[in-house]
């Protein structure tokens, strides 16, 4: 069967399941669909959660960012894990034991006002449109690039998709729905890097080939070496040297650690288990099924670097296999021979470089560009559509908890029942789903860069005021409120100033101390800290029984 | 009943330590061995890895997964202790 067929097979067949398992977990009250009943057992929330956290962007993208940048691509491998160390003995079993629906009612109870409620609900639907607008143009995109048809089109199934499981079964149809799109993903993820693995070092596991010699056919040799050589031979850096200062890359990868740490959609995953010990275990769980596809994320990016290397380096564009011209099509790859002479030369130099790659491609064209058979080829599309819709169901939730719960019921209309809330929260996420997607269609032009910066803007309001409302007794409402305002106001600031007012100043010499705008959540949340600490020493402290709910959540049961 | 901090003394404070034993070891890790001191270990190598690149691009991610594990075994013990917790 061809590469079509059998794309369009796999992605029927997913898109089916998905159906089915909606179909079969409605939500039937507000607890259901907020949190699941609370009854999701750990192994099925790990799954989900993983899901829920990996999106387009870690299955698409971060392979091919590692691979272009070599050794400085860590601070993601780094800082998107590391975050769950923080998340799993920081964060999750107390806002479990808490034992409500969403953040800014933690950060609206915990802190004894409808005013902290409020900023802690503006920056979670902030922090989340962003975020889910990137997931739907990701849907668009594999639709586009795998089954031609428009991305428009793509975003609209996708959409469909989404809301049918996402309406009906709110947070218990979500997270039956993540458990399936992880198996389908990391499947997905995997059988690729495995084959190219085994083709390249005769290793069946990437971890183990990533550091093994390559076979007499790929020139023998370890493979990080000889990609040492090629990127050098080609003008670049050595694959394993670093280009950012420490500084900065100390900066970032903190910045992604707090983010992942205070992200609402990451967050909620823990109110849907039964008790602290089931979260602390599905905090477990979600790591190792995250780490299987983030330890094998560096392996494919040096697979993939060499292989494309080889194939292209020097080679007439004429005997170019079938891949480069099918990329070449949908502009991911263009080709320009400034020199005249017929070759493909890549190199660092930008003016005698003739090669232009988009990153994207390590990931999408990675098994074509190794020759693996038809079907290894066509589940990549079944797994980046998996990989984004089940995050984009997981940001749609958030907002709409944070309308029907938060703005509605605890704020605007606290007396209405539950079946009108139900009804709200059924609301709000389709219209949610409607906005997502028209920016899916329509993205405007900073949806790319703001995602990226959507770790700092978590990091320097949510986490600060999570951790001292439970590691802190003493931390009022006057602290965290201005600390929120002032880690996030200034965050937002330096990305805005950098990224759309000044753009020429962005670069290491423009930096305030060399920190880049992505590093720069990790002092906006040091400014969060400080302030909340100065302000709370000068002002009352939180009344008797906001300090005894504190001691209740940090005792289980 | 209602667990918290009063009826259960000394809860907290071993609860506290093992997070703070746990957390200097994510830290050492990911931000002295992975990044301050990452060219000296690079240096040393074992199979095809430079060490400072292997621990930035892998082994960091594996010792995140064991210092979980620990923590959810050590909490599991502790919780047994105060007879906290009980999973029904």
């Amino acid at each position: 069967m061809s590469v079509q067929t059998l794309t369009y097979l796999f992605v029927g067949i997913t898109f089916l399941l998905y159906i089915t398992i909606a179909i079969k977990s409605r939500a039937s009250s507000t607890s259901d669909f907020y949190i699941a009943g609370a009854h999701v057992p750990p192994l099925a929330n790990g799954l989900a959660t993983a899901a829920d956290w990996m999106s387009a962007a870690s299955f698409i993208s971060m392979a091919g960012i590692i691979s272009f940048m070599g050794r400085d691509g860590s601070v993601y491998l780094m800082g998107w894990t590391g975050g769950y160390v923080l998340l799993a003995m920081l964060i999750a079993p107390y806002l479990r034991d808490f034992g409500k629906f969403t953040v800014p009612d933690f950060i609206g109870e915990r802190y004894y006002s409808q005013t902290a409620r409020m900023v802690a609900l503006l920056c979670a639907i902030f922090v989340s449109f962003t975020y889910v607008a990137g997931q739907m143009r990701g849907v668009g995109v594999v639709f586009s690039r795998f089954l031609e048809v428009d991305i428009s089109t793509g975003v609209l199934i996708g959409m469909t998709i989404v809301f049918f499981y996402a309406v009906l079964g709110g947070m218990k149809g979500i997270t039956y729905t993540q458990v399936a799109q992880y198996c389908v993903l990391i499947f997905a993820f995997m059988v690729p890097a495995i084959f190219i693995s085994l083709l390249m070092t005769g290793n069946v596991i990437p971890q183990i080939g990533f550091g093994a010699e390559l076979t007499p056919e790929y020139g023998g040799g370890y493979l990080l070496d000889r990609l040492d050589g090629l990127n050098q031979e080609l003008g670049f850096t050595a694959y394993t040297e670093s280009v950012r200062s420490k500084l900065d890359v100390f900066f970032i990868t903190v910045a992604l650690m707090f983010g992942t740490a205070g992200l609402p959609h990451v967050i909620i995953r823990f109110f849907t288990v039964p008790s602290v010990r089931a979260a602390r275990k599905s905090a477990l769980y979600a790591l190792v099924f995250i780490a299987i596809l983030y330890t094998t994320a560096p392996t494919i990016a040096a697979f993939a670097r060499t292989n494309l290397i080889n194939t292209v380096s020097n080679v007439e564009y004429s005997e170019m296999p079938a891949w480069f011209k099918t990329w070449e099509a949908t502009g991911l790859i263009s080709f320009e021979d400034k020199n005249n002479d017929g070759r493909i030369q890549y190199l660092a130099d930008p003016d005698d470089n003739e090669l232009t790659i988009d990153r994207d491609i390590i990931v999408l064209a990675n098994p074509e560009i190794a020759q693996l058979p038809n079907w290894v080829v066509a589940l990549v599309a079944a797994g980046g559509l998996a990989a984004a819709l089940s995050t984009a169901a997981g940001l749609l939730l958030v907002i709409s908890s944070s309308i029907a719960h938060d703005l509605l019921k605890s704020n605007l209309m606290p007396n209405i029942s539950e079946k009108k809330e139900l009804l709200a929260a059924r609301i709000a996420i389709f219209f949610a789903v409607c906005i997502a997607g028209y920016f899916g269609i329509n993205p405007p032009g900073f949806v790319a860069e703001v995602v990226a910066f959507a770790f700092g803007l978590a990091s320097s309001s949510f986490f600060p005021a999570i951790v001292l409302g439970i590691f802190y007794k003493r931390m009022n409402k006057e602290g965290a409120i201005s600390g929120m305002l002032v880690g996030i106001i200034f965050t937002a600031s330096y990305i805005v100033y950098y990224t759309f007012i000044n753009p020429a100043a962005d670069n290491p010499e423009g930096w305030w101390f060399g920190i880049s705008p992505e590093g720069i959540g990790t002092l906006g949340t040091l400014f969060n800290f400080l302030t909340a600490f100065v302000v709370c020493h000068f002002t009352a402290e939180p009344p008797q029984e906001v300090q005894a709910m504190v001691e209740d959540i940090r005792v289980p049961g | 009943m209602k667990h918290t901090e009063k009826n259960a003394p000394g809860y907290w404070q071993e609860n506290i330590r093992l997070v703070k034993i746990l957390l200097s070891i994510w830290f050492v890790v990911t931000f002295l061995l992975g990044i301050v001191f990452v060219d000296q270990l690079d240096n040393i190598r074992f199979a095809g890895f430079k060490l400072g690149f292997w621990i930035s691009q892998q082994g960091a991610i594996f010792v995140y997964v064991f210092l979980i594990y620990f923590y959810l075994k050590a909490m599991d013990k502790l919780d047994d202790k105060y007879k906290l917790n009980k999973e029904e």
